[in-house]
């Protein structure tokens, strides 16, 4: 069944059981980031340490609302960036979109996606790319605020 | 049942296809839209075998074909709601029949005496409800914006229905216009337009319906409704998509400035100014959409063959399974009216520790296909404090099979998740 290639083991485990969630204090940027088509919501706020392309991400702390596969993704977006430079998680990030784009085509690269690469079922159904990206654009929405605050 | 879905499912040739992993298809998305029989396609691609031509102008046999189709459509439309072909505007949709009125009175401002009535500005009020899709909310709050006036609404009670407490304080002497759903896309609910259109004839306050859930699913009369404007979509009524029908009282179109403008809907072209055609020719400018009206038409034929008290009783009767098949389910709950008085054939529901999506993606893997989201109805999410539900939605073809699959495939989804 294809369900199970959709709703992996690991996606489960990360909508169950949510890593980062709540909104945290310090920050430099908060956004609120929604998908019209059905209403799911992410408020998300970014911490920084150091300014430009070598600030490392010192937290990802988001509030949010909506189906597993929105959830799940931003428990595995911030278990990815936390820790690491903004130049290396743009890097992460742009390879995320890429394997969502891939309509079920794509290879992804499990060194850099690690439990990421769990969404490679969803990008078969287009619907849901949007529900998988959300948490994505809303990070990187912040980020770039957040670098434009400290600029 | 009262109509036989096994066999009116036969004239929909979508229907027989099927879906994910070969599934036999369950359609249960006919509020967003519906599929359309044999008999539509026929005639549109007949139209254009035959026919095709631009309308009212050409001096050549296939205008003259072309042009009587289409008034013949606006004929049988129009029959088909109890009006008169004059008071038929063809519109792209239902959410462009609303616009219009909504952008018509915006241009009465500067359209002469002869649309003084229908100006609209500051301290004036325009009535909606919690319930409206946003194509009936969404024009009324640009309309606001743009000239001044106040946007006020109708709460809802807990149980899905249209909150009538604040009626004479809310429709008043201030308001210009109510605009209502004639049966919510969402909840199912039909609202009682009559004590709402009472009281707004009371103050001298326009009425307009949206009825793109309602034309479609029960049988409607303009003359019987104390009405002024009534709006609905083709594309959700068996017929092509890229057509809809605003009907007018006629002294009301006559004495309203255009929407759109341009060629057809011209009387006398200067360089200096333009004088406009009388309705229904002042509201469709350009060539209009001839072939899907002409299908539309022939939706009406086919929806008039089955009968449309026996359209809605069909849908009743199976509103009313799926209302207690869902609601033995535990951890189902239902948005809208749990019992089919006043109700349409929409029904929304909450599965608890799941998200709508989720199970819309169960039940697309079933070959179910089911709408998720917020419906374009926003606000009711919000009133319910829900992010979103699940609908199902009914229509001729559908049959208690189908939701025993709905409900099944409910019950499989909560398996599936581990939250039972």
């Amino acid at each position: 069944m294809q369900l199970e290639s959709m709703y992996q083991e690991i996606i489960l485990d990360h909508y169950r059981n949510p890593h980062h969630k709540g909104l945290r204090e310090p920050y430099e940027a908060e956004v609120h980031h929604v998908n019209p088509t059905c209403g799911d919501e992410v408020t998300l706020r970014v911490h920084l340490e150091g300014v430009g392309d070598d600030a490392v991400i010192a937290d990802v702390s988001y509030d949010a609302m909506g189906c597993s596969i929105s959830q799940a993704s931003a428990s595995v977006m911030s278990d990815l960036v936390i820790g690491k430079s903004v130049k290396e998680a743009m890097v992460i990030q742009d390879e995320f979109l890429e394997l969502m784009q891939s309509r079920g085509q794509g290879e992804p690269d499990e060194d850099v996606l690690e439990d990421a690469v769990a969404f490679a079922g969803v990008s078969k159904y287009p619907a849901r790319v949007k529900c998988a990206l959300l948490a994505w654009m809303a990070w990187k929405d912040a980020t770039a605020r957040a670098l434009g605050e400290a600029s | 049942m009262t109509l036989l879905p096994e066999e009116i499912k036969k004239d929909f040739p979508l229907l027989s296809r099927t879906v994910r992993g070969g599934r036999p298809l369950v359609y249960l998305d006919s509020g967003a839209t519906s599929q359309k029989p044999v008999r539509v396609l026929d005639a549109e691609r007949e139209f254009y075998e035959r026919h095709n031509a631009a309308v009212h102008r050409g001096a050549h046999l296939l205008a003259e074909e072309a042009t009587d189709a289409f008034e013949s459509a606006r004929s049988t439309v129009a029959s088909f709601i109890g009006a008169a072909p004059g008071e038929i505007v063809f519109t792209k949709n239902a959410t462009e029949a609303i616009n219009l009125v909504a952008y018509s009175l915006s241009n009465a401002a500067t359209a002469g005496p002869e649309a003084e009535r229908f100006k609209v500005g500051p301290g004036d009020e325009i009535v909606v409800s919690e319930m409206e899709h946003h194509a009936n909310l969404v024009p009324w709050q640009q309309l606001c914006r743009r000239t001044g006036a106040t946007l006020r609404w109708f709460g809802l009670t807990d149980d899905g229905r249209l909150d009538l407490d604040d009626l004479d304080e809310l429709v008043n002497e201030r308001t210009r216009l109510v605009a209502l759903t004639h049966q919510s896309n969402v909840l199912g609910t039909i609202p009682p337009i009559e004590p709402i259109a009472a009281r707004a004839r009371q103050v001298g306050a326009l009425v307009l319906l949206d009825a793109a859930q309602s034309v479609p699913h029960q049988p409607v009369d303009v003359t019987a409704l104390d009405v002024d404007f009534l709006a609905f979509s083709g594309h959700k009524m068996l017929g092509p998509s890229g057509v809809g029908v605003l009907w007018g009282r006629r002294e009301l179109l006559e004495a309203m400035p255009p929407f759109l403008t341009g060629g057809s809907m011209i009387e006398v072209v200067r360089m200096e100014g333009s004088t406009f055609l009388p309705p229904p020719q002042r509201f469709e400018a350009g060539v209009p959409m001839t072939a899907q009206a002409v299908g539309l038409a022939a939706a009406c034929d086919y929806l008039t063959e089955l009968g449309m008290d026996k359209v809605h009783a069909h849908e009743e009767a199976l509103t009313a399974y799926a209302l207690e098949r869902l609601g033995d389910i535990p951890g189902v709950r239902i948005i809208g009216p749990t019992t089919t008085e006043a109700r349409g054939g929409a029904v929304s529901f909450v599965v608890d520790d799941l998200h709508p999506h989720d199970v819309g993606q169960v039940l697309d893997e079933l070959g179910v296909a089911v709408r998720v989201g917020h419906h374009c109805a926003w606000p009711i999410c919000r009133r319910y404090g829900i992010p979103a539900t699940t609908r199902a939605s009914f229509y001729v073809y559908n049959t208690l099979a189908d939701v025993d699959a709905l409900a099944e495939g409910v019950r499989h989804a909560q398996k599936f998740f581990g939250t039972v």
